[in-house]
């Protein structure tokens, strides 16, 4: 029958391109990874060592460690405010809702690159406005640059990129919600704290899920905001910040390709591990 | 969902009106709004100015000659004009690689959708498990295959996998659910034409706004690609413009080169205009494209 094998020709060019932009990487990457280039004997088989370096890696954990630590205290903050405006967008005792939306999600769009930039610039010793803030109000601001404060600067900037694209997610899956619930819950004397607790939070679990695996996979791959700032602080933003910082210098200065590739699959396997967790565990408590 | 839709509006209105406005959440939402166009307002200002009054000014306020328009002319015109060309290789990125990645997109999420096929399930299931994995994860291995296929420092290298969008696929799937109904495509085939010819003269129509959603996605994500092109590209006659800023900012900091940071604010603030324009003036398909990603979980 014809019809039944029509459906491929639909889904087969995405199909091609799928194959060969994203799986023959993925499958390419494990290959080079079981190999690696020796001084004697030239490119050998060499089974899971490249692994077994990787585990003892005291500069790969290192950047584990770190962007560890970037996600457990940058992503509960960001989503917190992220949830707290839209909570504000949706509560009916805010004017002008659609500036306030706007502007908060208007960082979104500003390029990683141009992100990194500009609060650099702003970070910057020599011409920041932290500095000259410091010196007009004569109090020791710490730089923002410096090895204790450089990670949370770092997180300054991904939160300033993102905390408004949760906000919308957030936000739209509360305008999804339907108004006769409110009507119900308000007939029944429900105020608007506990409005918020029993029919909101609820109906924002599924977006929440969402956005916390998006913020999981964008702290662990962190990459683009410390490799642009790295030039501010190349003391305290050393190549191997986070584990695709690493890995890509791995690749560049080092020409170690099979030990990178290594990395990169470590990293892509805990990636999924902690997404898939936390889906797994969104949805075991939604049913 | 019309009635419904406007009954929920119904009563928000409603509630609207017996609700007042809260002094203390106006406060609080105005801060937010304030960290948030700060920089930006900064990005402004600065380009305004000299390389000399950058650092000899209040960061957050006009100072020094009127510098916009000799920067610009500074920015296009740098080192053989570079800046347009990166600028005409962002929009082959983009036009090429956000235009082909929603065609694709469509056509395989519509075909998900709306046919029955042998290993469909898989496809499906493959699909959705490769949209929780990150464009940055790839980037390593991506060069690494590309490297060994001399791709490397072609357009291709950016193109190529820019193209394929599993999200993307998930929202028209989505979207093609309601907005096609099956009936209309069985109509059509009673009427005996074909597969190809009804998608084009039919439901393609009923998908434009989920393309739109798409594209708008596929198109920020194209035109703030860093990773990726960094990785791939190694003449300056290929970049982007967000790895061209980023070399010009490396320059800066290099000793022995000329430090251009006026070029590298007002080339940042040229490279966030269009991009911004685009943004508030789709902000609709954003909302809907967001609101079909996470509430249809």
């Amino acid at each position: 029958m014809k019809a039944k094998w029509t459906g491929w020709g639909f889904v087969g060019p995405f199909l091609a391109v799928f194959a060969f932009a994203l799986v023959a990487p993925i499958g390419y990457a494990i290959y080079l990874s079981l190999f690696r280039q020796q001084l004697i004997g030239g490119n050998s088989f060499v089974w899971f060592d490249n692994y077994r370096q990787a585990l003892t890696d005291p500069q790969f954990w290192g950047s584990v460690r770190r962007v560890s630590l970037f996600l457990v205290v940058q992503v509960p903050i960001m989503l917190v405010l992220a949830l707290l405006a839209a909570l504000a967008l949706d509560s009916a005792r805010l004017r002008w809702t659609p500036l306030y939306r706007l502007s908060i999600f208007l960082p979104y769009a500003v390029p990683a690159v141009v992100a990194s930039l500009m609060w650099g610039f702003m970070y910057g010793a020599q011409f920041g406005l932290v500095a000259r803030l410091s010196s007009f109000l004569h109090v020791g601001l710490p730089d923002p640059l410096s090895n204790s404060w450089v990670l949370a600067s770092i997180g300054n900037v991904v939160t300033w990129e993102f905390a408004g694209y949760n906000m919308l997610i957030f936000y739209s899956a509360l305008r999804a919600v339907p108004g006769d619930l409110y009507e119900a819950a308000e007939i029944d004397g429900a105020g608007a704290l506990r409005i918020a607790r029993s029919i909101k939070l609820p109906a924002l679990r599924p977006a929440m899920v969402v956005a916390v695996v998006f913020s999981i996979i964008g702290s662990l791959q962190l990459f683009n905001e410390p490799n642009i700032l790295h030039w501010l602080a190349p003391n305290t933003i050393p190549p191997n910040f986070t584990p695709n910082m690493y890995a890509y210098n791995l690749s560049f200065a080092g020409q170690e390709y099979n030990y990178s590739a290594a990395i990169a699959m470590v990293m892509g396997v805990l990636t999924m591990i902690a997404a898939v967790g936390v889906q797994w565990y969104g949805r075991r408590r939604t049913a | 969902m019309t009635t419904r839709t406007t009954h929920a509006a119904r009563v928000a209105r409603q509630r609207d009106r017996r609700k007042r406005n809260s002094v203390t959440l106006s406060i609080l939402m105005t801060v937010m709004l304030l960290y948030a166009l700060l920089p930006l307002l900064w990005l402004l200002v600065n380009s305004t100015k000299t390389e000399g009054s950058l650092f000899a000014t209040f960061g957050l306020w006009f100072g020094g000659k009127f510098a916009l328009w000799s920067n610009i002319h500074q920015v296009l015109t740098y080192d053989n004009g570079i800046f347009v060309r990166w600028l005409g290789n962002t929009l082959l990125y983009v036009i090429v690689g956000a235009g082909g990645a929603t065609c694709l997109a469509t056509l395989a999420g519509y075909g998900l959708a709306k046919y029955n096929f042998p290993g469909k399930r898989a496809v499906f299931a493959v699909v959705l498990g490769a949209v929780a994995i990150p464009g940055t994860a790839l980037a390593v291995p991506t060069f690494l295959l590309f490297a060994h296929l001399h791709l490397t420092n072609t357009p291709w290298s950016v193109i190529v996998p820019s193209l394929v969008s599993p999200f993307g696929l998930y929202l028209i799937w989505v979207y093609a659910q309601d907005a096609v109904p099956a009936e209309l495509l069985e109509a059509a085939r009673i009427d005996g034409a074909g597969e190809l010819r009804t998608f084009f003269q039919i439901s393609l129509r009923l998908l434009t706004p989920g393309m739109a959603t798409v594209l708008l996605f596929t198109v920020v994500a194209t035109w703030n690609n860093y990773f990726l092109p960094l990785i791939m590209l190694s003449t300056p006659q290929w970049y982007p413009l967000t790895v061209g800023l980023n070399e010009w900012q490396e320059q800066s900091f290099t000793a022995g080169e000329p430090a251009i940071y006026n070029l590298v604010i007002t080339g940042s603030l040229l490279t966030v205009i269009p991009i911004m324009i685009a943004f508030l003036f789709m902000q609709r398909y954003w909302r809907s494209g967001l609101a079909a990603g996470s509430v249809k979980q």
